[in-house]
């Protein structure tokens, strides 16, 4: 049977907008993936934590006040000197298409900025996580 | 958010219109249907400005004085918000509505490792009361009133906007700020929370019974329906949970001994006008109507102007799209048609630029410009409620009054709005709501305009507010030079001070402005709290 994709829903940092981290988490239970949803105010190290813990296959972090690229960087290097840098990392939000550049040369996989279609974010994770 | 469900037949007719808050619109309205919901003239309109207020707080409405408005402004140092709040006021902003930075929102300083990259951000950073002698220089406080957007750490704030004024010369008893101090829906919507329920509702109460002893023009508390309303939940959520959590609130103060007429008519809303526009203006008299109902019956408020529901009646972000942002323009205009419709005694718009970031000067000031249009140029001043007596308007206020009061049930049936939110009980219908909605989106059952009709492939560029890291490092410096400075034997002494006010449960409002006057930061102050309290424990939603 195929095993079923892990993801981490993270909200790092202080902001405390999460109706696009539960509208997320949600959609991707329907589409049959087990979610784990960090809750809000969450340290980068928190975050990072709770993926090793949870084994998960995707971190999904949801910024909204703007700090992604900071926020998302610091992920990223925590990730990697925790030993999984290898992790695939996703980013939602309020984030102008002029970051999403940004975002994926510091080693972000995919964005989703708000409208996202839930289709679409499905469909990536499906396509691009590696799972056995 | 979507403003109804429409059923069509084959030829594309309307036959079924359902609103997200469960009313069903017939295509014709009669005087027949008037009589079905038992409307009554007396008991259900009245005049404006009489006893249920459906019609409007004030009997002359905007002939006798127009809507305040009140641009959400504030960002990076205290010295760029002094800037733009003069910017606005000299435009004719008559009232400031108070942004403050995550950090200051969540009582960290801006030197604290929780704080980078978010310094300045989103509103103004606060560490001290040398940032509210900035901001608010050469504003004259005891005529421009200030909403401060502010919850877990509002107690703390308001004590600052105290500290400030009488540093100016202006007495307690004659400024005016109205912080929005209401965590339950933080908890809720917002998510800026930080206390646990218990202590954060007792910390409202002390703000409140610190205004009847000392502020008496400050409106202590403003209840927000609105984040409520942005995070998913339907209108007629949006005011059953409104005024359960006043009630919380109220309770807190009787508790202490206090008549309810001292205090409550200072109590304001914030509520959203962004949705349907007829289930917007329904919104509206239903809740002007059972918020006074509420107050006579249940509580026994005697004077009639206490039973008011005020407040800013505005925002509506949830309806702006970041696709095509120029439209949010025309739907911010339509948004506070409705809110003029409704009878909103003080508004703000979202800027078409917000679904990206903060606002630019120059998407504040076309804002302020649509709200001064309806008001000088529109005629929205010519009468009083001008849909009263519609057939349709006065049947769906009916209906929303019994919607609204079907919720306030669902709660109470679950232990009240306190257990509720405890719980997660609210917070997850208001997430059911929201998933609803996105998938009917998605699916293009709900029409959003530039985003699943009429949508464009090419994407516009907006121009944005940039974040300003120069700024962040700056007000650093300056916190870090004020700790050198200040007398901290001083600071030490208030703390302790503040700290055994906290523990023993007496109000902290006189010592938190005996630290502020001292320069204690405000990140100090909320860890006394952090230390005494405790943090809230979030219920698992998802």
């Amino acid at each position: 049977m195929e095993k079923r994709i892990r993801v981490l829903v993270g909200k790092p940092g202080l902001d405390g907008h999460d109706r696009g981290a539960k509208v997320v988490a949600q959609a991707l239970k329907d589409a049959g993936m087990e979610v784990v949803y960090t809750g809000l105010h969450k340290t980068v190290d928190q975050i990072v934590r709770t993926a090793i813990q949870e084994d998960v296959d995707v971190i999904g972090l949801s910024i909204m006040s703007g700090a992604h690229i900071s926020l998302t960087a610091k992920l990223l290097q925590k990730a990697r000197e925790q030993g999984i840098g290898n992790k695939m990392v996703v980013v939602g939000g309020v984030i102008p298409s002029r970051d999403i550049p940004k975002l994926k040369e510091i080693g972000v996989a995919g964005v989703f900025p708000g409208g996202a279609s839930f289709d679409d974010i499905v469909a990536f994770l499906k396509e691009n996580v590696p799972h056995s | 958010m979507g403003v109804a469900r429409y059923t069509k037949d084959e030829k594309g007719r309307i036959v079924q219109v359902d609103y997200p808050s469960g009313i069903n619109v017939k295509a014709v309205y009669s005087p027949e249907d008037l009589e079905r919901v038992g409307f009554s003239y007396e008991k259900d309109l009245a005049e404006p400005g009489v006893y249920p207020f459906t019609r409007g707080i004030h009997p002359e409405g905007y002939r006798s004085r127009v809507w305040t408005t009140r641009q959400y402004s504030g960002f990076g140092t205290a010295a760029e918000t002094n800037e733009r709040f003069k910017l606005l006021i000299s435009h004719g902003q008559t009232g400031l509505n108070v942004a403050f930075d995550l950090p200051t929102q969540m009582g960290y300083d801006s030197d604290d490792p929780m704080a980078e990259g978010e310094v300045g951000r989103v509103g103004m950073a606060i560490d001290s009361l040398r940032d509210f002698e900035i901001a608010f220089e050469g504003i004259d406080l005891a005529r421009i009133g200030a909403g401060l957007t502010i919850n877990a750490v509002a107690s703390i704030m308001l004590a600052m906007y105290q500290a400030t004024a009488e540093k100016y010369g202006f007495s307690a008893d004659v400024i005016s700020a109205t912080p929005q101090n209401d965590i339950l829906k933080e908890m809720i919507g917002r998510g800026a929370w930080i206390f646990p329920v218990e202590p954060a509702v007792k910390l409202i109460g002390d703000t409140i019974e610190h205004s009847i002893k000392a502020m008496p023009k400050t409106n202590p508390v403003s209840i927000s329906g609105y984040h409520i309303r942005e995070s998913g939940a339907t209108v007629a959520q949006e005011i059953a949970y409104a005024i359960l959590i006043a009630n919380a609130y109220i309770d807190n103060v009787l508790k202490r001994g206090y008549d309810i007429d001292q205090f409550v008519g200072r109590f304001s809303f914030n509520l959203d006008i962004f949705g349907n526009i007829w289930e917007t203006v329904a919104k509206f008299r239903a809740g002007r109507k059972l918020w006074a109902r509420n107050l006579k019956e249940r509580y026994g408020v005697k004077k009639s102007s206490n039973m008011f529901m005020r407040g800013m009646f505005g925002g509506g972000g949830g309806g702006l799209t970041k696709a095509q942002p120029e439209n949010n323009i025309m739907r911010g205009a339509y948004y506070a048609m409705a809110a003029a419709l409704s009878g909103a005694q003080t508004t703000g718009l979202c800027s078409y630029d917000e679904a990206y970031t903060i606002p630019t000067p120059h998407a504040a000031i076309l804002s302020l410009r649509t709200l001064q249009l309806l008001m000088d140029e529109m005629g929205l001043r010519d009468t009083v409620d001008p849909l009263a007596g519609s057939y349709f308007i006065e049947t769906i206020t009916k209906e929303m009054e019994q919607r609204i009061e079907e919720e306030i049930a669902r709660i109470e049936k679950v232990g009240g709005i306190i257990q509720a939110v405890t719980t997660g009980y609210a917070q997850r219908a208001v997430a059911q709501q929201a998933y609803a909605f996105e998938k009917g989106i998605q699916s293009g059952e709900l029409l959003k305009v530039g985003v699943n009709i009429y949508a464009e492939e090419e994407e516009m560029e907006v121009e944005l507010h940039e974040y300003n890291a120069e700024s962040a490092e700056k007000q650093i410096e300056n916190l870090r030079a004020l700790k050198r400075e200040r007398n901290n034997r001083e600071v030490t002494k208030t703390l302790t001070a503040l700290e055994e006010a906290a523990r023993s449960g007496t109000n902290v409002m006189p010592y938190l402005v005996d630290c502020c006057k001292a320069y204690a930061t405000v990140g100090e102050m909320a860890r006394v709290f952090r230390d005494v309290f405790g943090e809230f424990q979030e219920p698992s939603v998802v």
